[in-house]
């Protein structure tokens, strides 16, 4: 029978594209641009974050405008363990991915009451207040954030190589990617969709749509608040800007710009903006005037965004 | 036995009370149909039986089980399962998706098996692999009820089955009512008098909320306030 959900796994592209992720590192060394290995590994965990906000907007319909929060919950997480003498990533990670998956709960809980407009405007009050405690907490830092001396330690290997902390990035990614398209595939998934296509029917053929949407909810700010506790154990450094309003709004774009509810949507997103704005930034300090071009060219003539135009022309 | 048992019932939007202290025993098997004309009620007593709606008095006994606060789909698993007058189906998903979607939201199963059971029984088996979006009309009011059916509910809620169909359609849904007809037990809203009689075992009507008369079909048609509130003196005799 037809399987109209279905996401397949296309094995030549997909191995395609991993091994040139996997080269990339080699190549930069070659043509002696080490510098470019720090910012894939940036591009990489963005490319995490974005997949998760793109379940949320492009599968589950919830259009949430404070995923910087969930971020920001698993950033400062690591770093307020680590000073407190705790070196393991195997330790900081989960407990960076537990935040995010517990302020999302506390946060979805009261939001996926809500519907619409109402939606985007409560999860943008609770990443603003989250903001603001952060700005106002001495022990956080305030404004200055907080510095780490260290990376992680991840058993064998060495994440202060930078090369190394690619590869880990890599592989967590690769990880969300797989476990996202096998949750989509999944009856849960299916349920998604149809609270995304009819939300009350969905409810009178006995689906607990509120509950539903909160496990994802949950996941996907699990997902963030790993991203979050990756990003600032790459960086060494955190500040309370990661979770302002205009960060959330950053996701958004990447994941519209890639494709709202295409599999690879946040992470073909997360590329194009980072990349974009690398290229740009040193000509300009109005590129994101030139984002703001792209994005409405995206909306206008490919609404389904990049990986929207790229299946077009397979 | 009694399948569904209702006292009591009021609802009221601002200052209209929409349902006023309506009762019903539905015993199962039975087909019970509520008619009346527009704005009686109808629609807002299957919400509220549903739980699409929360009562504001009244009390909902399902199977010796009282549900007046249950959600609606803590309903749906108890078995109580409803369609829709305005057709609301998935139109993304194929046609046999959408039944499945309504036996694994019901049963918590993803069992194709007895989708596509319940896709013959609404003689939709040619449009399988087609999405509910490009179904005809017809098409998508038998897809409609199809979904209330895939539940497995023993006791279904159907709000205008009929409703904007032809003659050939609406004899398709009688007929298909008909073999319903024992293996569960219905309650029909519809205007489709020729059909209501044809296919009730029992009739309740609702004018401006309230319950003016129940019984058989036979009574209903010689009682004199139902034919002047609703059925018209030249009505069905």
């Amino acid at each position: 029978m037809r399987n109209t959900l279905y996401i397949p796994l296309q094995p030549w592209p997909t191995l395609g594209v991993v091994a040139v992720l996997a080269l990339l590192p080699l190549a930069a060394a070659t043509l002696g641009q080490p510098f470019y290995v720090v910012f894939a590994t940036r591009v990489l965990i963005y490319a995490l974050i974005a997949t998760s906000l793109n379940l949320l907007i492009g599968y589950g319909g919830m259009v949430s405008f404070g995923h910087a929060a969930f971020v920001g919950a698993g950033a400062y997480t690591v770093a307020m363990l680590m000073p407190a003498g705790v070196a393991s990533a195997w330790l900081l990670w989960p407990a960076a991915l537990l935040a995010g998956a517990g302020f999302a709960f506390l946060v979805g809980a009261v939001s996926l009451r809500t519907r619409g407009v109402y939606f985007i405007m409560i999860t943008l009050a609770f990443a603003q207040m989250a903001y603001y405690l952060v700005l106002s907490l001495r022990v956080l830092g305030s404004d200055d954030g907080l510095t780490l001396g260290n990376r992680p330690s991840l058993g064998l290997v060495d994440l202060n190589r930078d090369t190394t902390f690619y590869y880990a990035a890599l592989a967590v990614l690769l990880a969300a990617l797989a476990g996202m398209r096998a949750l989509l595939n999944a009856p849960l998934g299916r349920a998604l969709h149809g609270i995304r296509d009819n939300e009350t029917r969905m409810e009178a053929i006995g689906f607990a749509t509120y509950r539903l949407k909160l496990l994802v909810f949950v996941i996907a700010g699990a997902a963030a608040g790993l991203g979050g506790g990756l990003l600032v154990s790459l960086n060494g450094l955190v500040g309370p800007n990661l979770l302002n309003w205009t960060q959330s709004g950053v996701l958004m774009i990447m994941v519209i710009l890639g494709g709202a509810g295409r599999l690879l949507g946040g992470a073909l997103g997360a590329v194009l903006l980072l990349v974009v704005e690398e290229a740009i930034a040193e000509h300009t300090i109005h590129w994101p005037l030139v984002i703001g071009v792209v994005l409405l060219a995206v909306v206008l003539f490919a609404p389904q965004g990049l990986s929207g135009l790229m299946r077009r022309r397979a | 036995m009694t399948m569904l048992s209702v006292r009591g019932l009021h609802k009221h939007f601002g200052g209209v009370l929409a349902v006023d202290d309506v009762g019903l025993e539905l015993a199962e098997g039975e087909l019970h149909a509520v008619i009346g004309p527009n704005g009686a009620g109808k629609t807002t007593l299957v919400h509220l039986l549903s739980g699409a709606l929360k009562p504001d008095a009244g009390v909902i006994v399902l199977d010796g089980r009282d549900v007046t606060r249950l959600a609606m789909h803590r309903r749906v698993r108890l078995g109580l399962a409803r369609s829709y007058q305005i057709t609301s189906v998935f139109p993304h998903f194929t046609v046999l998706e959408n039944l499945a979607l309504a036996v694994q939201g019901a049963t918590g199963h993803d069992d194709r098996d007895r989708a596509r059971a319940e896709l013959g029984a609404v003689g939709l088996g040619a449009r399988a692999d087609d999405l509910a979006g490009a179904l005809a009309h017809g098409e998508r009011r038998r897809l409609e009820l199809g979904l209330a059916l895939s539940t497995g509910a023993p006791l279904l809620l159907l709000d205008e089955p009929m409703a904007g169909m032809g003659p050939e359609e609406t004899a398709r849904i009688v007929d298909l009512l008909s073999a319903l007809k024992r293996k569960r037990t219905i309650l029909l809203v519809e205007h489709d008098m020729d059909a209501v009689f044809r296919l009730a075992d029992r009739i309740t009507t609702l004018v401006d909320g309230r319950v003016i008369a129940s019984g058989t079909p036979d009574e209903i048609r010689r009682h004199p306030e139902v034919r002047r509130a609703y059925l018209g003196e030249d009505g069905p005799r």
